[in-house]
C-alpha cells in the first residue's frame, strides 16, 4: 500500500465518521416519521395541530395538541422573560465589568449551572417552589405556568449567558478604544458600541435558549403541573409537548394511536426547535465578517 | 448621539453608569445566589439521607426505604456506555473538520447538521431511541439502547470540545512536523492530537457529566422502576439515578414518606455530576496556567 493511497483512506474514513451525525440527523427525522405519520391515517394534520382536546385514552379519542403546543410556548416565553435580561446583563458584567477574578468564578457559576440536571430543577420546583407559590398566593396548586418558568428560566440562563458572552468578547478591541477615545463613559461605550455590535450573537443565544426551554422535559414534567387545557391564567396547570410525551409514552399501547400521536408531537417538536436552530444558525453566519475590516 | 449632547452633564451620565452597573452586578449576583441556593438546599437536606446501606443497598419495601445502589450501577453502565460511543466518533468527526475539511457545501452541511442535533430536544432523543434501537433492532428496553441514545446526544458536545482544542494547536507545529517530511495522517496522531488531548478530555467530562444527568432521553430506551438485581448482560433494563428521583417524586405511593430517599438520591446525582464537571473545570485552569505556547 502506498503512503499516498493510505492518507486518502484515512482522510476518507475521518469523512465518514464525521457525516454519522448528519446520518443520525436524517435517521431521527425517519424513525419520527415512521411511527408519527400512521396517526395521520387516523386525523387530518389540522385536527391534530389545531384540536383543542387532548383525550388520547377516551373512547373515542382525540388527538389535538393545540393545548400543549400553547403550554410549551407559553411557559417558554415567560422563563425568557425573566431569563434573556438576566442572562445577558450576566454576561455584559462577565465580559466588559467583572475584574479578571471575579470572571473565573462567574464562568464556573454559569458552567455548574448548566451542568445541572433537570430532573433536579424539576424536583426543586416540585418540593420548594410550588408550596411556597400555594401558600402566598392561596392557589389550588403550585405547579403551574410561573413554576414551570422559574425552573426553565434557571435552565436557560447558562445557554444565554455564556454565548452572549462569546459574542461581547469578539468585539474588536478598536471599537472600544475609538469610542474611549471620544470621551464616552464606559457604559455609553457597552450601550452604543459594544452591545449593537454583538448583536446578532445575543440575538442567536435567545434564540438557543428559547429553544432550549422549548425542548426542556423534566422540568415542566414535574412542575408545570400537566393539565392538558389552553392557560387563563398565569396559575394554571400546562402540559406542554415534552412533557406529554414523557407522561403518557410509557402506557401508550405500543403503536396504537395514542403512541403514533406522541411521536407526532415529537415531529412537531423537532420541527419547531429545528427551525429555531436553523434561524439562528443563519444569524450567526449572516453577521459573522462584522470586524474592524468590514466597517 | 444625545449622550453628546450639552443638555447631558458629565455628572448624569456618570449617574447613570453606576445604576447600570448596580443592575449588571444585580443579575450576575442572582444567578451566583440561586445556584448556591439550590446546593445549599439540597446538600442540608440530603446528607441525612446518606449512609454506607444508602449507597450500598438496593430499594427495600417498594422502594420506601433501603438504598438506590442499583440505580448508581446503572447510572454508571449508561454513562460508560454513552462515552464509549461518542468520544471515538466525536473526536473522529473534530479532526476531520479542523484537519481535512476544506470549505464547500459538504461542510456546510457537516456543520448545520453538528449545530442541529445539539438542538434537538432531549425526550425527542428519547422517541428516536425508542423507535430505532428498542423497537426496529430489537434491543428492547436495555443498557445498549440507553448507551446508545445517550451518546448520540453528547456528540455534538464532544465534537464541539474536540474540535476547539485541536484549533488550539498552533499551526506551527503542523507546519514544522510536515516540513520535515511527515505525511499528514502521522502530524495529526503524533503532534496534533497529544497536544490537543487535555482538551478533549475536558470536554468528554463535561459530555460525561450531561449523559450521567439525562433522564427523558432513557426513560423509554433503558430505565426501569425497580429491579434489585444488577444487570448481567447490555441487554437488561436498568435503574438510574435521575430516572428514580422523578420515579420517587411523582409515582410512588407514599410520596411524602420517601422525601428523605428522594433528597438523598438528589443529592448523590448532584454531588456525582457537578463533581464531574468540576474535576474538568479545574483540568482546564491548570491547563492554561501550564500552556507554553
Amino acid at each position: 500500500m502506498t503512503r499516498q493511497f493510505k492518507e486518502i483512506l484515512i482522510k476518507n474514513l475521518f469523512a465518514l465518521l464525521a457525516f454519522v451525525a448528519v446520518l443520525v440527523l436524517g435517521l431521527i427525522v425517519v424513525f419520527l416519521f415512521r411511527e408519527g405519520l400512521p396517526l395521520f391515517r387516523l386525523v387530518s394534520p389540522g385536527q391534530f395541530l389545531f384540536g383543542t382536546a387532548w383525550y388520547p385514552t377516551y373512547d373515542p379519542p382525540e388527538y389535538g395538541i393545540w393545548p400543549l403546543i400553547v403550554g410549551s410556548f407559553t411557559v417558554t416565553l415567560f422563563s425568557c422573560l425573566i431569563a434573556v435580561p438576566l442572562g445577558v446583563l450576566s454576561a455584559v458584567y462577565i465580559s466588559e465589568i467583572a475584574p479578571a477574578h471575579l470572571k473565573n468564578v462567574l464562568k464556573s457559576v454559569i458552567e455548574l449551572l448548566a451542568g445541572l440536571p433537570s430532573v433536579v430543577l424539576g424536583f426543586f420546583g416540585m418540593v420548594v417552589i410550588a408550596p411556597w407559590l400555594q401558600e402566598t398566593f392561596d392557589l389550588p396548586t403550585g405547579l403551574n405556568i410561573v413554576n414551570a418558568s422559574l425552573m426553565l428560566a434557571i435552565m436557560a440562563i447558562p445557554t444565554i449567558t455564556s454565548i452572549s458572552e462569546d459574542a461581547l468578547y469578539a468585539v474588536p478591541r478598536e471599537f472600544k478604544e475609538a469610542s474611549y477615545a471620544l470621551g464616552a463613559t464606559k457604559f455609553e461605550t457597552i450601550a452604543r458600541v459594544i452591545v449593537p455590535t454583538a448583536l446578532s450573537g445575543i440575538s442567536t443565544a435567545v434564540i438557543l435558549g428559547m429553544a432550549r426551554a422549548l425542548g426542556e422535559t423534566m422540568v415542566v414534567l414535574m412542575a408545570a403541573g400537566g393539565a392538558a387545557a389552553v392557560p387563563e391564567s398565569l396559575f394554571d396547570s400546562v402540559r406542554p409537548m415534552t412533557a406529554s410525551i414523557a407522561a403518557e409514552m410509557g402506557e401508550a399501547p405500543f403503536r396504537s394511536g395514542h403512541y403514533h400521536a406522541l411521536f407526532a408531537t415529537g415531529m412537531v417538536l423537532f420541527g419547531i426547535t429545528l427551525a429555531f436552530n436553523l434561524i439562528a444558525d443563519a444569524i450567526s453566519n449572516r453577521f459573522k465578517e462584522v470586524g474592524s475590516g468590514t466597517l | 448621539m444625545n449622550a453628546a449632547a450639552p443638555s447631558t452633564s458629565l455628572k448624569w451620565r456618570y449617574v447613570r453608569q453606576g445604576l447600570f452597573f448596580g443592575v449588571v452586578r444585580l443579575s450576575a449576583f442572582l444567578i451566583t445566589a440561586t445556584l448556591l441556593l439550590i446546593l445549599a438546599y439540597i446538600f442540608m437536606n440530603g446528607f441525612r439521607a446518606i449512609s454506607w446501606d444508602f449507597l450500598t443497598l438496593p430499594p427495600t419495601d417498594a422502594m420506601t426505604r433501603g438504598g438506590i445502589m442499583p440505580a448508581i450501577v446503572g447510572t454508571l453502565y449508561l454513562t460508560v456506555g454513552a462515552i464509549a460511543v461518542a468520544l471515538p466518533l466525536g473526536v473522529a468527526s473534530a479532526v476531520y473538520l479542523t484537519e481535512y475539511a476544506r470549505q464547500g457545501l459538504a461542510i456546510r452541511v457537516l456543520r448545520i447538521g453538528v449545530n442541529c442535533l445539539a438542538g434537538v430536544p432531549s425526550v425527542v432523543f428519547g422517541l428516536f431511541g425508542l423507535g430505532l434501537f428498542v423497537v426496529f433492532l430489537r434491543f428492547g428496553s436495555s443498557i445498549l439502547a440507553g448507551a446508545l441514545t445517550l451518546g448520540i446526544l453528547i456528540l455534538p458536545t464532544i465534537i464541539g470540545a474536540s474540535e476547539e482544542a485541536l484549533k488550539a494547536v498552533p499551526q506551527t507545529f503542523r507546519e514544522a512536523s510536515l516540513a520535515l517530511g511527515v505525511s499528514k495522517w502521522r502530524t495529526i496522531s503524533r503532534i496534533v492530537l497529544p497536544n490537543a488531548l487535555p482538551g478533549i478530555l475536558t470536554g468528554s467530562i463535561l459530555g460525561i457529566g450531561r449523559a450521567a444527568g439525562e433522564t427523558a432521553p432513557i426513560m423509554f430506551t433503558a430505565a426501569t422502576f425497580f429491579t434489585a438485581a444488577l444487570p448481567r448482560s447490555v441487554f437488561d433494563e436498568v435503574m438510574a439515578l435521575p430516572y428514580h428521583i422523578y420515579v420517587l417524586a411523582t409515582a410512588g405511593t407514599q410520596i411524602d414518606e420517601t422525601r428523605p430517599l428522594q433528597y438523598g438520591t438528589v443529592l448523590v446525582l448532584v454531588a456525582l455530576v457537578l463533581g464531574i464537571d468540576l474535576v474538568a473545570i479545574l483540568i482546564r485552569s491548570a491547563m492554561r496556567k501550564k500552556k507554553r505556547w
